[in-house]
Parts: C-alpha cells; structure tokens; sequence
C-alpha cells in the first residue's frame, strides 16, 4: 500500500523536475520527507530528472590515454587516441555513426547511389562552415578525400579509397565519387577518422598544417601528448554541442586517469583499467561503462605454411581455445567473445552462426584427420600492442595441452612488432580497431589479394562473395552473402578470433550521455564533446 | 683566477668534442633499432607504398651517412631542424619541455639541497646518536623505494585521502606563480625524497672523516665547542665532495625523472625523449640527448670550479 503511494508520488515529482517546476533542491526536499536517503534522493534525480534534458554550459575535462608528443594535425596518419578523439571534436566528417550505432548526416546531408553502386552523390549542408568562418563547400569536399587518394599521398586511409576513380564537385553543395567497382557501404566509408573535411587550398591541396576544421569545437591551443583546449564553434553546422569548452588532457598512466577522476581534476576518462575497474564501479560518483566494441583479437596463421596450410590443423588450433575463460580470466569479463568470423555483434550484418566451443576432443579429431598425434607451434606475441597479450596466449597455451597441441608463446620485442612480426610470421598475436562494415573489414585483412592478408588466406567462394555483396544494395541479398562468407572464415578461414574488446571508460556521474552511446570508438564514438552535457 | 679561466675554456671545447661523439653514437643507436620512423608512424597501417610514399617526403630513403651531416650541418649553426614526426621546429617543441624540466629541478633543488646538507651536519655533529639513525634509515628507506611507487604513496595520502594537493601536475601558462608551485609539488617532494639521502650521506662521511685529521684535533685542544669545530673547520674543508655529489644529483633531476614525468603527467623532456625513440624522430631525440649530456658537462664542470674555488690550497697554488 504505501509502496504504491511512494510510487505515485514519485512519478509526479518527477514528472514536475523535468518540467522544471522543482529546483533540485525542493526535489531533493519531497523525496527525503517520503523517506529516502540523501545519496538516493540525489541519485534519483541525476538518474530520471536531469539525464532527460541537456543543459548548456561547463566544460568537459577529459583524460586521454595514448597520446604522443609526435601526434600531428596531418588526418593522413591519425593513429592514436589523442588523434581520433581530436579530431572528432575540431573537425567533422561527410558522414557520421549516431549514438544507437546507425550511420546519420554530419556535414553531408543526404547521398544518393546509382543502380550498380558504382556512382554516389553526396549533398552537402550549406549551413556548414570551418572555424576561420569560410564556408564549406564541394570543393573543399574534394581536396579533403584526394589528399587520401594518389602515388605521392602518404596516408594511411589510402586503401579505402583504392576503388575511387574520380571526385567531382558539382555545384557548391553536391560532391559526385565514382568508383572502379560497386561499393554500397561507401557512405559508411566516410566515417572514417582519417577522412575529415579540410578547407581547400588553390592548388588543390587541403590546409591540415594551421589546425582548421568544422567540427563543433575550435582548437585554442593544442601541446600534442600534453593538452587541448577548445571553445564552442557558433557556427556548428550539428546538433547539440552543449558545453562551452572542452580540455583533453594526456594522462599515458593508468593509475594517474583514475586518481585524477576520483579526485575531480578530470570529468572523464579513457580506457580505464581492467584490474582496478570493479573498485571504480563502486564509486557513486563515478559512471563506468562497459560497452562492447568491434575491435578484435586475430591470431592469424598462414594458410600457406605448414602446418598451417592443411585446414584441419587450423580447426584443431581453433576449437583448442577456451574464449570464455579468456573473457573472464584476461579481460575481466570487458569481451564478448568470437566466433573465428571478423564480425562484431554490434556490426550491421552481424550473422547469427552457432559459438564454436572449446572442445579438446574435436581438435584431437582434427589433428589426426590431418595425420597427426601432437602439433607444436610458435605464437608470437607483445604486450604493447595489448596488455595481457601474452597472458592470454599463456593461458591459450594450457587450454591447447589438454588437446595434445603445444603453443610455444614468443615474447617479441615491443619496437617494430608491426613492420618485423605482424605479416611475418606465422602465428601471431594482432590487434584491430574498429571498422564500421563487414566488407571494410574482409576487404582490408581477408580479400585474396590485400596488403594485409595477414592469415594469407586465399578462397575463392569468399572472394567472389566480397564483390557481389559490395556492390549489392538490396540489404536482405546482402546479409545472406555475409553470413555464408562468415561460415567460410569459421570453417577454412586461417584466423582464430578469441574475443572482440569491449570499451571500458567512465565519467563523473554529473556528466550525462543520452539513452544510448556509439560503440565505433570510446566516449561515445569520440563525439562525446558534441553529444554529453552537465546537470547541476 | 686565471688558472681557474684556463680550466673553463679547456673543458668547454673538450664539452663540445664530447657532444659531437654523443651525436655520432645516437645517431647509430638510432639507426640500429629495428623499423623506421615512417612504418613507427603508420603503425600497423603500414602499406609498402604508403611507407615509400613517406620516406621519400621525409628523405629517409637517402643513406644514412647523409642524413647524419645534413643534420650536422643545420646543428653547427643552430639550426635544430623539424621533427619529423610532427613537422614542429625541434627548438619549438623541446624550449618549453625543457623550461619545465629546469623549474621541477629547481625547485625540489631548492627543498632538497638545505635539507640535505643541514641533516648531514647535523647527523655528523650527533653522529651514532637516535637522530643520525633515524635520518638514516629515513633516508636510505626513501632512495630504496622506486620513484614511480614513491609518487603513488604520495598521491594516495595527499591527493586521494586528503584533497591537499592535486594528482596531477598539468600545467598551463596562464597559471600563477603559486599555482604552479603548488601543481607541482608532489613531483617535487617524490623528488626530494630521492635525491636527499645520496647528498646526505655524502655530507656526513666526508665531515666525519675530516673529524680524525689533526687539525681538527687541534682545534678540539685548543677548547673549541664542536659545533664550532664542524662549521668551521670541517665544513669548508667538506666543500669539494658534497659540492660534487649536490652537481651529480641536479644532473639527475634534470636527466632521469620521467618516471615521475609519467606518474604526475608532468609536461617534461624525458617523456618526449620516450616518445620521440618510440617513434625514430632522430632529430628531436638527438637535441633531447644532447641537451641532456650538455646539462651533464655543465654539472661537472661548474662542480669542478666550485671545489676549487672552496679550496684555498686549489685557489692559490704555490
């Protein structure tokens, strides 16, 4: 009876905090003389009250892990977080991923494809204009994506656009890309971080050099691997941008980003730590988030190296794997685990194929099918590229053993894993970021002929697949295509997929997202600058 | 005094010898690390063709014999270069590091030096009692500790549990005076904690064995109260070892803290030398070093003029 009465009463003073008829403080008032206590009355309101409606003012003090001193505003070699998380606040994209993980307009407004997807035209808004007040335009549209494109372009954005033939501006507002071959993901394409609108110059050649851009906060002053603070741009051509300003700090020191957000000298933080994130959880003041991404851990093998190239040793590797111990052990539970196919469940297409299991007896099956009693393999791995890297192979090790297959874990050297073990040898420990699309992801690691075929695996149904569903634009075709595509990689594939990472970053509970956040990068996409706001 | 000039010129010109050898042996250490800055920048976005697209921009596909005196000959007249990485001027990008790194040094000199030199007196004149034990262990437990872990103590009793001071040192350059020495000072007191008992212990052991020479007895004789005995007659005498160990310690404030750098997000040289190696940025590691090793001939040399100038047998040779 009086839980009911409790319950209406506070629905209506509720109701009337998000009106605005009770301050916080008459909110905090009613709910205590209905008996509840301080901390909870205070938790109901930023909970149900404020969460609801985005305030303007403040600025959001923001720890950042992997910055460089050598971090640079050239968008052809953006890499690490300081860049990304930049460079989505003081600059904008033709296209962006919204908070429920759909793709929406930025500074393109609507697009267009030709039948055979061949030919796509991109409107753009007219309201848009870069920090130094010059309006954006076609041209600038086209100087931004050639400076990707060409022999002499140093950017590492250069195979996405390896199909485009042709950029034309048509008017101020339409941009017009023609492609060699049909490619219906392209709009998904230009949310990439490295492919940012630049102002043109008259050769043209785009401005990166001065720290321009359109995005919906203005550089004040940029330390690279130290700080940046940026003020509102009024001319932000977007929706929201509700704090005045922003500040990025670098904090590389795990223990620092945690300390500085217990402490309040920062609103929010990246990548926190795995270890110490339950004691975080228990702070109330402190927001943790854990949301699962798709950036992968691939332990590719050649497909054309013994003992790799027989496909039942790679199962036998594959199903000697215990993903959900690794979750747990490694990770502590911030995964979701794989299922040997390089897409993620918050992928668009994402296939629904049974989780492979870690089962001893089946790979035992599988090596003596390829005419073996025992394997031993060499499995290269740092933990710079993740820590716990070899950890897990370790731990993958023990799961193998009982198996009858030996990982011999490698430690490398953490300078030069990339150019000297990745692509090199055999059987290693790798790391991807994020892609938006299925074919982005296939295109790059798993295509017959690309640079970075890193399991060298060559199949032709796979391939022939790739460049239908590319330029398919029927969405039902195209999830059929995937899902068989997804079932070669599991069942001949030559890349073993322990977990997808999860984002964990937190903020201060007084700092807001809206119902759902972006899982493309951390902080909600890397546009939490435009996208969270205050309550007091 | 002239004698004391001589010395100057002559190590000054040996200093600059000793920093083009530096330069020669970074340069090959450079070289000698695996990858190059062009496959360190894309990363694993590294393609063939990007890779020799950026090479070429750079000029890193010229051989190595080149670029070393391409740079040398910008370095002779001042000319620093850019870093490769960022294309900001070296000078640009180390002037206001560096300006950080020295105000850090200072200032946990200005703490740690008194301090040390006062308990190192005072830990010879009541030498063997409580207090020269307990500075001593005090001491000896600091300099055992790890300066990262030192940091985190720190942090956790004056930053987390009581809102003292704050976590981290991030500094901006419209702050005040007083602001900033106050955002500095937990890096500063983990460096004093550091830095104290080596200069200490120095102070002490050469005081102490001063007090066996006969002079000293002499002066005991002749019915002086010790303390006297100490400041004025070991002391001085004292100079040249503590001055030498004072000059080897504010090298290391300068050269060795980017542990603490890391734990207090201090803006200072030693983590753009890190990053700047990460990378292969040659030219900014280069002038980091340099500034490093020039920091140490600076050190030794104004050490060396100090003793002599403390020492009268020195500054008046016969």
């Amino acid at each position: 009876m009086r839980n009911t009465r409790n319950r209406e009463f506070f629905d209506k003073i509720l109701e009337a905090g998000r009106k605005k008829e009770l301050t916080r403080r008459q909110f905090m008032t009613h709910a205590m003389a209905a008996g509840l206590t301080m901390t909870a009355a205070s938790a109901l309101w930023t909970e149900k009250v404020s969460a609801q409606t985005p305030e303007k003012g403040g600025t959001i003090r923001m720890g950042l892990h992997d910055g460089n001193t050598s971090d640079s505003y050239d968008p052809g070699i953006y890499a690490s977080t300081q860049d990304i998380q930049l460079a989505h606040t003081y600059r904008s994209y033709l296209t962006q991923i919204t908070s429920e993980n759909g793709l929406g307009p930025d500074m393109a407004t609507s697009w267009t494809a030709s039948p055979d997807a061949k030919k796509w035209t991109f409107e753009l808004n007219k309201e848009a204009t870069f920090h130094s007040g010059k309006p954006f335009t076609a041209k600038d549209a086209v100087a931004s994506l050639n400076f990707h494109r060409g022999e002499a372009s140093t950017s590492a954005a250069k195979p996405l656009l390896a199909d485009v033939t042709d950029i034309k501006a048509d008017g101020d507002n339409v941009v017009t890309i023609e492609l060699s071959q049909g490619f219906a993901d392209l709009p998904w394409i230009m949310t990439d971080y490295h492919l940012t609108m630049l102002p043109a110059k008259d050769d043209g050649g785009i401005d990166w050099e001065s720290g321009d851009g359109a995005g919906p906060y203005k550089l004040d002053n940029y330390q690279p691997g130290v700080r940046a603070d940026l003020s509102r741009h009024d001319g932000w051509h977007g929706e929201g941008a509700y704090v005045d300003g922003v500040t990025l700090t670098v904090l590389n020191d795990p223990n620092a980003r945690q300390t500085a957000l217990i402490t309040g000298d920062v609103d929010a933080v990246t990548s926190v730590d795995r270890k110490t994130m339950a004691l975080l959880q228990r702070n109330p003041d402190i927001a943790v988030e854990n949301l699962p991404s798709a950036s992968a851990i691939t332990l590719p093998m050649f497909c054309d190296v013994a003992p790799y190239d027989n496909v039942d040793v790679r199962l036998a590797l594959k199903h000697a794997i215990n993903r959900e111990d690794i979750v747990e052990k490694i990770l502590f539970g911030t995964g979701t685990v794989g299922n040997d196919f390089h897409v993620a469940p918050n992928m668009p297409y994402h296939p629904d194929i049974e989780q492979r299991a870690y089962d001893p007896d089946k790979a035992k099956f599988h090596l003596k099918q390829a005419g073996l009693d025992s394997l031993s393999v060499d499995l290269s791995a740092t933990d710079s590229v993740m820590p716990g890297a070899v950890d897990m192979c370790v731990l993958y090790s023990e799961h193998a053993k009982a198996a009858g297959i030996n990982v011999n874990v490698v430690r490398e050297p953490a300078d030069g894993y990339w150019s000297d073990v990745w692509l090199v040898k055999p059987f290693v420990f790798v790391t991807w970021g994020a892609r938006p699309t299925p074919d982005n992801m296939f295109t790059l690691a798993y295509k017959h002929d690309a640079a970075w075929n890193e399991s060298h695996w060559k199949n032709e149904r796979f391939n022939e697949l790739l460049l239908q569903a590319k330029a398919e634009l029927d969405d039902n075709l195209r999830a059929e295509m995937y899902k068989e595509m997804c079932e070669l990689a599991r069942d001949d594939g030559g890349t073993i997929i322990p977990f997808f990472r999860n984002y964990v970053y937190a903020r201060r509970s007084n700092l807001q997202r809206g119902e759902s956040a972006a899982t493309s990068w951390e902080a909600d996409g890397a546009r939490f600058a435009s996208r969270w706001w205050f309550t007091s | 005094m002239n004698d004391v000039l001589q010395i100057i010129v002559k190590r000054l010109g040996l200093g600059l010898i000793t920093l083009l050898v530096i330069s020669i042996i970074i340069f090959g250490a450079v070289e000698l690390l695996p990858g190059d800055l062009a496959q360190a920048i894309l990363g694993q976005a590294a393609t063939e063709e990007t890779v020799a697209a950026m090479r070429e921009e750079l000029g890193l596909d010229r051989p190595a014999p080149v670029r070393y005196f391409a740079w040398l000959k910008g370095a002779v007249v001042g000319d620093f270069g850019n870093s490769l990485a960022s294309g900001i001027p070296v000078t640009e990008l180390i002037g206001p590091r560096f300006k950080n790194t020295l105000f850090l040094a200072v200032y946990a000199a200005i703490i740690a030096v008194p301090i040390a030199i006062m308990l190192g007196v005072l830990a010879a004149l009541y030498r063997n009692s409580v207090f020269d034990r307990v500075a001593n262990v005090l001491t000896l437990t600091s300099i055992s500790s790890p300066e990262f872990f030192l940091g985190y103590i720190l942090v956790l009793f004056l930053a987390v549990k009581n809102s003292l001071f704050p976590a981290i040192s991030s500094l901006s350059d419209d702050m005040s005076l007083a602001d900033k020495l106050h955002r500095v000072f937990l890096p500063a007191l983990t460096l004093v904690l550091v830095v104290v008992a080596h200069m200490m212990r120095m102070t002490r052991a050469a005081i102490i064995n001063l007090l066996a020479s006969p002079y000293i007895e002499m002066a005991r004789l002749k019915g002086t109260p010790q303390r006297k005995v100490i400041t004025h007659h070991a002391l001085p005498n004292a100079w040249a070892p503590v001055i030498n160990v004072v000059a080897l310690n504010l090298a290391y404030l300068i050269t060795g803290v980017v542990l603490v750098e890391v734990v207090f997000v201090y803006p200072g040289i030693g983590q753009l030398l890190v990053d700047s190696v990460t990378k292969r940025d040659f030219p900014v590691v280069q002038a980091c070093c340099l500034v490093f090793a020039a920091t140490y001939i600076l050190l030794n040399l104004a050490a060396d003029v100090g003793s002599i100038l403390t020492n009268p047998r020195l500054r008046h040779p016969k």
